[in-house]
Formats: C-alpha cells, structure tokens, sequence
C-alpha cells in the first residue's frame, strides 16, 4: 500500500463499499466472523459495522488470547504465585483474569510475587538477577506470542540458566477456525483471518476451510481500508463460489510466513489437544514443551499438586460469545454484573475481548445501529 | 494481543537489534529474523522482531497510525453533526 493522503484514503474507502454494496444482494444475511481481537478492536475504531450495508454482520470470535485461558492455568498460576520461591513473571493483561477463588491483581496487592513484563525475553535477566528464586512465566498466546516465546526458551536454553520455566498454555488459531466452522449453532459465511497470526504461519495452515469447510476466508491487515478489502475479498468468494484464502496483507503476510519462526516452533513443541475457557477441548489446538525443551516446562520440573478449580460462573456467557453465538450486549451481566471495573468473564478483561471492546465502543455508538 | 509495529532498524548487534520508532530507540530480539540489516523496516512484537516489512508498507502503517486519530475525530464529526 503506498504512502497516501487522508482524502485518498476516503475515496479509496468509498470505492471499497461501492463494490462491497455491489457484491451484496439487499437483504442478504452474511455472517462474517473477525478472528483476531485487534481487528474487534480496529473494527470499532474505524466505524466499519456502520458503514457496511445492512444484512452484513460482523462477529467477533475467539481470538484473545487471554480471554480464552483456561480457568484451571489461572489456578495453577495462582498456587505458583503462592510459592515463595517463586516469581511468576507475567503479561500485563492477565492480573485480572478470574481464577476460582483469586487473580494475579490481589495476590499481586497480598504480597506474591508477580512480575509484570513486556517482552518474554526479559526473563533472562530477571532469572539472572534472581539466582535463589524459580522463574515461572505463564506463556500464553496464539502463533504471533508463541514465536516470540519460542525465541526466548530457545535463548534460556542458550543462556544455561536453570531457574527459568514456562507455564505453557498456547493456542493454536486454525485448529479452533475448523471447529467453529463445523460447529452446529451459529451458521458463518467467512472468515476475516488474523494479520499477525498469519505472519507467522503464512497462507498454507488456512486451506482447509476452502478445500473442506467450503468457506471463503480472507487474511487482513489493521488498517479500516485492509478490513474493508477483506469484506470485499469474501463477498466475491461467495458470490462466485470459488473458494480461496485470500491475502490483503501481502505486504506483512508471505505465502509461507516466517519459516525461521515456524521451524524454531516445531523444534520446541509439541501438538496436544487444549481447553479454550468457555469452549471446551479443541482437538490438537495446544502445545507443550518437547525433547530436552521439556526442561523448561514448569508444569513438570515444579510439580503443583492436584489443583482445586471451579467452573466460571453459570451465567457468564464468555463461552458462547467466543463462539460467535451471542453479542456480548445479549449476555445477561453484561454492563450489569460484568463491567470493565468489576469484570465476570475474562472477555471483559482484556481489551481485545469482544465484551471489553463492545463495552467500550459498542454502547458508545448507541448500541450497534447508527442513525444516517 | 498480537498487536505488532513496524520500526525501522538503526543498529544489528548479531541477535539483539535497536530500533526508532516516532524518536525512541528501543532494543529488539532478530532471532527470528537473522537476515535482517540496519536500514530494514521490521514488524516488532512484544521486544521482538517477526517479519522483515517492505519500507512502503512501513511508512503507510505508521502514517495509518498517525492518522486514524485524525480519521476518527473527521468521522465522528461529521456524523455528530448530521444528528
């Protein structure tokens, strides 16, 4: 995309919903679901749901990586904060995430020892300041995250540190694409693919869901002008028929991805099934440490003992909000019991969740219409 | 969560790389980048670099960046005012 003024980018804008108009048969309804929580957040920001036509929707779904860790890793990242020999080293955006009875915010204020970070490779130098202290670093996060982890395990191995250990609880995005599209309730005409994801694994981990699922899907950028090139890109898949994975971030997103980035991953982990919270167990949608990697792995070189965990609250919806099933504005807590202050689900405590963005943004705009 | 930022890079000690972006200079892990060179635009996230960008591609995502303030206030202006 080249460098252009803020008038281009409008009439270019305008172009896009020309054609976006074009493609839609007027009263249609097309369910489009964004994958990625930056495009929830993007989406909001630009106005793009107004400015679509009616019968377009665009659901938000489960890409955020906090929001869909399991409550069990909240608990046992809570009985490793409890450890005084331990340092739990930690994202930002997870101190508030619910466990069973806790988060890191309160065991955080009751003294634990938690250590807030912003890249995981800062955990050398906090393993190497605290010789007498275990290092356990909750290692969340989709493909993007998991390159970046992977990069800093590989680096802890390098470095010959032995205090420093990962409390793995990856997630991998294609897995949970096949699943949502094979999922019986909540029918989707398409998936707008995440940008940063598909910076690391390229086009190619995608091609089922037009070879299989026999859906269009569409890799996008960040960018209102990317997403509305996306929308454009599916709707002339679903008019035509002809099914592929279409790429409007080439820029960024090779065909292949980082191959650096993916073989590093492959050399650290292996594939298991995984829980999504609220979701239930994906088959082969996790990772965990492989081989001599295993070293690292905090859940098997600092055992915890049974965990105690509850299920997440009856009445939160988290689950069926992340499938795409329900708008988080028809959730019964939702701005009641679950608000941004005082949140229920984890999809209110990130602010790449879809309640925490429709929280945000959505009742801002009064509701989802908007008066022409 | 995966939010990324495309910075331009200044200086390449073997794996560890310094990068400037609007005035800060900030280091950055190349390990997933090995071929990268001073003068390249990378894709940065969370301390780390994942994709080495195209420089036109760069300096339209930042200038996206520096916009969409500009863009939103434009936008939400001119539907406030029609109401």
């Amino acid at each position: 995309m080249k460098k252009i003024t803020l008038q281009e980018k409008t009439q270019v804008a305008n172009e896009l919903l020309e054609e976006i108009k074009a493609l839609h048969t007027p009263g249609e309804q097309v369910r489009f679901m964004e994958v990625c929580g930056t495009h929830t957040v993007a989406i909001f920001r630009e106005g793009i749901r107004q400015l679509l036509p009616d019968g377009i929707e665009l659901v938000s779904g489960p890409g955020c990586p906090v929001c869909v860790t399991d409550q069990v890793y909240m608990d046992k990242a809570l009985a490793y904060a409890a450890m005084d020999d331990v340092i739990v080293a930690t994202f930002g955006d997870m101190l508030k995430v619910p466990g069973t009875h806790s988060n890191l915010w309160e065991a955080k204020s009751a003294g634990a020892h938690i250590h807030i970070i912003y890249s995981p490779l800062e955990i050398i130098e906090l393993g190497k300041a605290n010789p007498d202290k275990k290092i356990v670093f909750l290692a969340i996060g989709f493909e993007t995250t998991i390159a970046v982890i992977a990069a800093a395990v590989k680096a802890v191995a390098m470095s010959g540190l032995k205090n420093v250990f990962f409390l793995v609880s990856h997630k991998l995005v294609p897995p949970a694409l096949r699943a949502l599209a094979n999922q019986k309730e909540g029918h989707l005409d398409g998936f707008i693919l995440p940008g940063h994801v598909s910076v690391i694994i390229g086009e190619e981990p995608y091609s089922f869901i037009p070879t299989e699922c026999h859906m269009p899907s569409c890799i996008a950028g960040f960018d209102g002008l990317e997403i509305l090139a996306a929308v454009r890109d599916l709707l002339a898949q679903r008019k035509s028929g002809q099914y592929y994975v279409g790429n409007q971030y080439k820029s960024v997103v090779a065909k292949k991805g980082n191959p650096v980035a993916v073989k590093l991953m492959d050399e650290l982990y292996e594939v298991i099934d995984d829980t999504w919270r609220g979701i239930g167990v994906i088959p082969k949608s996790g990772l965990r440490l492989k081989g001599e990697y295993a070293a690292f792995d905090a859940e098997r070189m600092i055992p915890l003992g049974p965990i105690e965990s509850g299920g997440v609250p009856k009445s939160c919806q988290c689950g069926r909000v992340l499938q795409g099933l329900i708008r988080p504005d028809e959730c019964g807590l939702f701005g009641k019991l679950c608000t941004a202050d005082h949140p229920v689900g984890a999809c209110m405590v990130s602010v790449e969740g879809s309640c925490a963005a429709w929280y945000k943004y959505g009742r801002a705009s009064g509701g989802m219409t908007w008066e022409e | 969560m995966c939010l990324a930022v495309p910075a331009q890079l200044i200086k390449v000690n073997e794996f560890i790389g310094t990068i400037e972006l609007t005035g800060v200079t900030r280091d950055v892990n190349l390990m997933l980048v090995p071929e990268a060179k001073v003068g390249d635009y990378v894709l940065v996230h969370a301390g780390c670099a994942v994709q080495i960008v195209d420089e036109e591609e760069a300096n339209a995502t930042m200038e996206a960046f520096k916009e969409l303030e500009e863009l939103e206030e434009n936008y939400f202006a001119g539907k406030n005012a029609g109401r």
